[in-house]
């Protein structure tokens, strides 16, 4: 018997050991293209403690956060060989060999004597049968308070996404959006806040006045959104820990769409008045605005690149919506289409694009285009070039990218009549899939990683 | 009125069975009074208020009659922003009420279909407002009467997903804000 189990491990260690040099540390690869998710063990944690279904629980949202990224195989605890596993102890890796095992997570749940918990865990390279460190270190311990145990959860799943795909970690952020109750002629919307994974949803506003597009800013802390209060659209700022909202700017008409800049110490907004869209900046310390486009067309949905020096936004000024780029100093640039000018437009195929998104790794923007009465979440690259369709239905709009820019938010409403719902896609245009919410909701945005 | 009548009634005996459990005897008393407070000044107002507004058609100088005589909604093209000959007819029966009646002040919503991005169909349905509350000031309405606001595709009047639903939905819609005849 065991010798059928040695010649069975030796047969499927072979071309493994061919693929993967001894040398190379497990790494999984997430722009691959003909893609298999790579599997990933995740036993319940060892209970040092009373309370198991709290570290059952925990364990469950790592394996929960991994398996959302499409990139893992979280596979079944039943094939498990080993059952004896502690995070003291080098696992059995012939054990987990046999079940074609790649990466194989060890954790432990103790309680403390001042009443928080701390969870350990530690990441095995399977077939490189050694640990794999993290930040350098041979595993990770976290403690907190127990009304945090999520939060545990989703740091732990950061740090192993981190360390396999080498990509920044997401799953401690937040989503914000807006909670649709109501009759369509009617409609009810709320801002609403929820964990990345759904967890803890709350309404931020009551529901009296329609708010729309909210945005977080770069802390995590506060909101910009436009709000109906008084009767009039304009954008405001909200906090989250005190619940204030304060009215951004004195404009005359109403201004709309907001977004920060990614210092967080603006604020790019549109001001409308007398059928004509601008493009402001306002410094939130001096509250000083500066005007940045000056056109009579629409201009509008404006958000900055990572280092602050341009902006991507919508204009109708060629007849129909489509992406421009200029300078925030508004100085000229030479435009990928040749030629150098105040805006250069991105956007020359056919359809309409509006709602663009600079992504944080600054190659990308995020887009909306409807053609031929459907809608697609795309990107394309900043010079124009590489344009990519991720999603298509009925009605897709809003992308807003992951902190990390690997995956992209967005909201959709799937055939005529249906009630909007999130989205989410992975940039290689894999992975779709829905994001529970209790009521319809729209205009979803990713906070950044939360401290 | 029959049904107030019983019920009243009904309310009345149950409420005094009940508070005066051991004393049977002043049930009768209490039902004769009740029933004649009720009844009396119920029936009187109905018939008055029915008779004369329901033939005479609206008020003049009404919310009514701004509604079925002028007409409030100018309505778009896909994407337009651009008054056509019908749309303009209605607007100069709009400015020709409001210059009869001065002391009313109005706000023009612009409003666009559900085929549109959010933001994008805020700026539009404020190019749409602007439209038309230019188009009013050129045929004479003071500017200061008349404020603008845009829903974008927030505020839809038809609940299809259609094209019927969306012309319907893609509109100027004039709103009479005060200083309508109310009486």
């Amino acid at each position: 018997m065991t010798r059928i189990l040695t010649a069975l491990m030796l047969a499927l260690m072979i071309p493994i050991g061919l693929a993967m040099p001894a040398a190379a540390q497990l790494q999984v690869r997430v722009d691959e293209g003909n893609f298999q998710p790579t599997p990933l063990a995740i036993p319940d944690f060892e209970v040092r403690g009373t309370n198991a279904e709290m570290a059952e629980d925990i364990a469950d949202v790592v394996r929960a956060d991994l398996e959302s990224t499409g990139l893992f195989d979280i596979q079944n605890p039943a094939s498990f060989i080993q059952k004896d596993l502690s995070i003291d102890v080098q696992p059995r890796f012939p054990d987990w060999r046999i079940i074609q095992t790649e990466g194989l997570v060890v954790g432990a749940y103790e309680e403390l004597p001042d009443g928080k918990i701390a969870v350990s865990f530690r990441l095995w390279d399977v077939y490189g049968g050694e640990v794999m460190r993290i930040n350098g270190q041979p595993g990770r311990r976290l403690t907190t308070t127990p009304d945090n145990w999520r939060r545990i959860a989703h740091k732990i799943a950061d740090s192993i996404y981190n360390r396999l795909t080498g990509e920044d970690p997401y799953f401690d952020t937040r989503i914000v959006y807006i909670a649709e109750t109501g009759p369509k002629i009617d409609r009810v919307k709320r801002l609403a806040i929820m964990d990345a994974d759904g967890a803890n949803q709350q309404y931020l506003t009551p529901g009296t006045n329609t708010v729309l597009t909210p945005r977080f800013s770069p802390s995590a802390q506060e909101i910009t959104y436009m709000s109906y209060e008084g009767g009039r659209p304009r954008v405001y700022l909200f906090n989250i820990e005190t619940g204030r909202q304060e009215l951004l700017g004195n404009f005359p008409g109403m201004t709309f769409a907001p977004r920060f800049s990614r210092d967080g110490e603006s604020v790019l907004m549109t001001q409308a008045q007398g059928g004509n869209s601008e493009i402001y900046l306002m410094n939130l310390q001096t509250r000083q605005s500066r005007r940045l486009t000056d056109h009579p067309a629409i201009d509008t949905s404006p958000s900055m690149s990572p280092d602050g020096r341009a902006i991507v936004f919508t204009s109708d000024r060629g007849g129909s919506p489509q992406l421009y780029i200029m300078n925030t100093d508004g100085s000229p640039r030479t435009c990928p289409s040749g030629g150098r000018d105040v805006a250069c437009r991105i956007t020359f195929n056919k359809g309409q694009y509006s709602t663009p998104v600079w992504s944080p790794r600054g190659d990308l923007v995020a887009f909306t285009k409807q053609l031929g009465g459907r809608f697609y979440i795309g990107v394309i690259g900043t010079d124009g070039k590489g344009e990519r369709l991720l999603t298509e239905s009925y009605l897709d709009e809003g992308p807003d990218w992951s902190p990390n820019g690997r995956v992209i938010v967005y909201f959709r409403e799937s055939r005529p009549g249906a009630g909007p719902q999130l989205w989410s896609v992975d940039l290689s245009g894999r992975n779709e899939r829905r994001m529970m919410t209790q009521t319809d909701a729209s205009d979803p945005a990713w906070s950044p990683l939360l401290q | 009125m029959n049904t107030t009548f019983k019920l009243a009634t009904a309310a009345a005996v149950v409420l005094t069975i009940s508070a005066c459990a051991s004393k049977p005897e002043p049930v009768e008393q209490v039902q004769e009074q009740a029933p004649v407070e009720v009844a009396e000044p119920a029936p009187a107002p109905a018939p008055v208020q029915a008779e004369p507004t329901a033939p005479a058609g609206p008020l003049a100088g009404s919310l009514e009659d701004f509604r079925v005589n002028v007409g409030e909604r100018v309505y778009f093209d896909l994407n337009g922003y651009r008054l056509d000959v019908d749309d303009q007819e209605i607007l100069k029966r709009q400015a020709a009420w409001l210059s009869s009646y001065p002391g009313v002040r109005i706000i023009v919503a612009g409003n666009c279909d559900e085929r549109g991005t959010r933001e994008y169909n805020l700026a539009l349905g404020e190019r749409r407002a602007s439209i038309v509350k230019d188009y009013l000031v050129s045929l004479g309405v003071d500017p200061s009467r008349i404020d603008t606001i845009s829903y974008g595709k927030e505020r839809p009047i038809a609940a299809g997903s259609d094209e019927q639903a969306w012309a319907l939905n893609r509109n100027g819609f004039t709103q009479i804000i005060s200083g309508a005849t109310t009486s």
